[in-house]
């Protein structure tokens, strides 16, 4: 098992404390070093879990009556639906709302059950930045495709407006995915790095009891408002280029 | 005596709790957006729901500065450039 922080500084550290990425199996693409890390089989089992629960939902669903009231599991299943169709619809307005539910509801899903991680003595997917920065990439995607079809040429335009705040809003653009990617990733990393210090910190006897309440904090509480923000900046960014026809 | 690696990393240790001082601001900032959001629904108790998401996503994006710092603290303390420049 090697450490992929490859660093002097945290070899006398990394005896007690333990935050870091951990290797497990290195193989070669191209000539690279590849590792296959805590983070992938972090997500390996988040997916499985997701999987698990979207075949069960799709049979449940499969089966309902559509002229009775929804009851026990169905009617949690309708619940999730409706508020991720009512946050995009209150969001994004009546017209585009529904079309992104799905984006959204996707997303809301695993970086929801990502940073919940750190409660099931996973290493948290969201203290990698590669998880972060491919999350942020995809909004940017859909961002600049709702672009070009709703605003078509104007779009490229725009960043010329006024002509001397041209580099600005370049920078401006770029900075989106970027600035959205490193907010999750902080705040993830740091409840990890905290947790993970005071883990090596404590005797085995108090343990139990301290850091329980960081768990609520750390994970729970900053996890579910990471979540929630990262949604909401991402309907507001696409929502931004439906307005200027 | 101290080794070149030793000050390097000594240094790089000062550095990162420096870059932690980049805090302050995210704190300042939230805690005004808290009060405000605060004083907000002690005048319109209804829009409650409203207010907290603006609120929580402003806060949410103001804290953005201070996780810059923490990034320069984590990069000083765990994947140190500098050592490779000796």
């Amino acid at each position: 098992m090697g450490t992929v922080f490859a660093n002097p500084g945290i070899v006398m550290l990394s005896q007690s404390v333990n935050i870091g990425v951990d290797g497990y199996l290195k193989y070669e693409v191209f000539g690279q070093e590849v590792w296959i890390t805590t983070t992938h089989i972090a997500m390996w089992l988040i997916t499985l879990a997701i999987l698990i629960f979207a075949v069960i939902a799709n049979r449940v669903i499969k089966k309902a009556d559509p002229y009775k009231a929804p009851k026990g599991f169905l009617n949690v299943i309708e619940l999730m639906v409706e508020t991720v169709d009512n946050l995009t619809r209150t969001n994004m307005g009546e017209k585009h709302g529904y079309k992104f539910s799905n984006y959204i509801g996707t997303i809301f899903i695993f970086i929801l059950l990502a940073n919940l991680g750190g409660l099931f003595g996973l290493r948290a997917p969201t203290a990698d930045y590669g998880v972060t920065l491919a999350l942020g990439l995809m909004t940017f995607c859909i961002i600049h495709y709702n672009g070009f079809k709703y605003q078509k040429m104007s779009h490229i335009t725009n960043l010329f407006k006024p002509a001397i705040l041209t580099p600005i809003n370049i920078i401006g653009e770029i900075a989106t995915p970027l600035s959205m990617s490193l907010r999750l990733f902080g705040n993830i990393l740091s409840g990890t790095v905290l947790l993970g210090l005071v883990y090596g910190l404590l005797p085995k006897v108090l343990l139990i009891v301290i850091p329980s309440f960081l768990h609520a904090y750390l994970d729970v509480f900053s996890g579910a408002i990471q979540t929630y923000v990262f949604c909401m900046l991402t309907m507001v960014f696409i929502s931004n280029t439906f307005d200027e026809e | 005596m101290i080794t070149d690696q030793g000050l390097v990393l000594a240094c790089s240790a000062i550095g990162a709790g420096i870059a932690m001082i980049a805090g302050i601001g995210p704190g300042v900032g939230q805690g005004i957006a808290a009060g405000f959001g605060a004083s907000a629904v002690g005048r319109n108790p209804g829009a409650k729901g409203n207010i907290m998401s603006t609120m929580l996503l402003g806060q949410a994006v103001a804290e953005t500065t201070g996780l810059y710092g923490f990034a320069v603290a984590i990069i000083l303390l765990f994947a140190n450039p500098l050592i490779g420049k000796l």
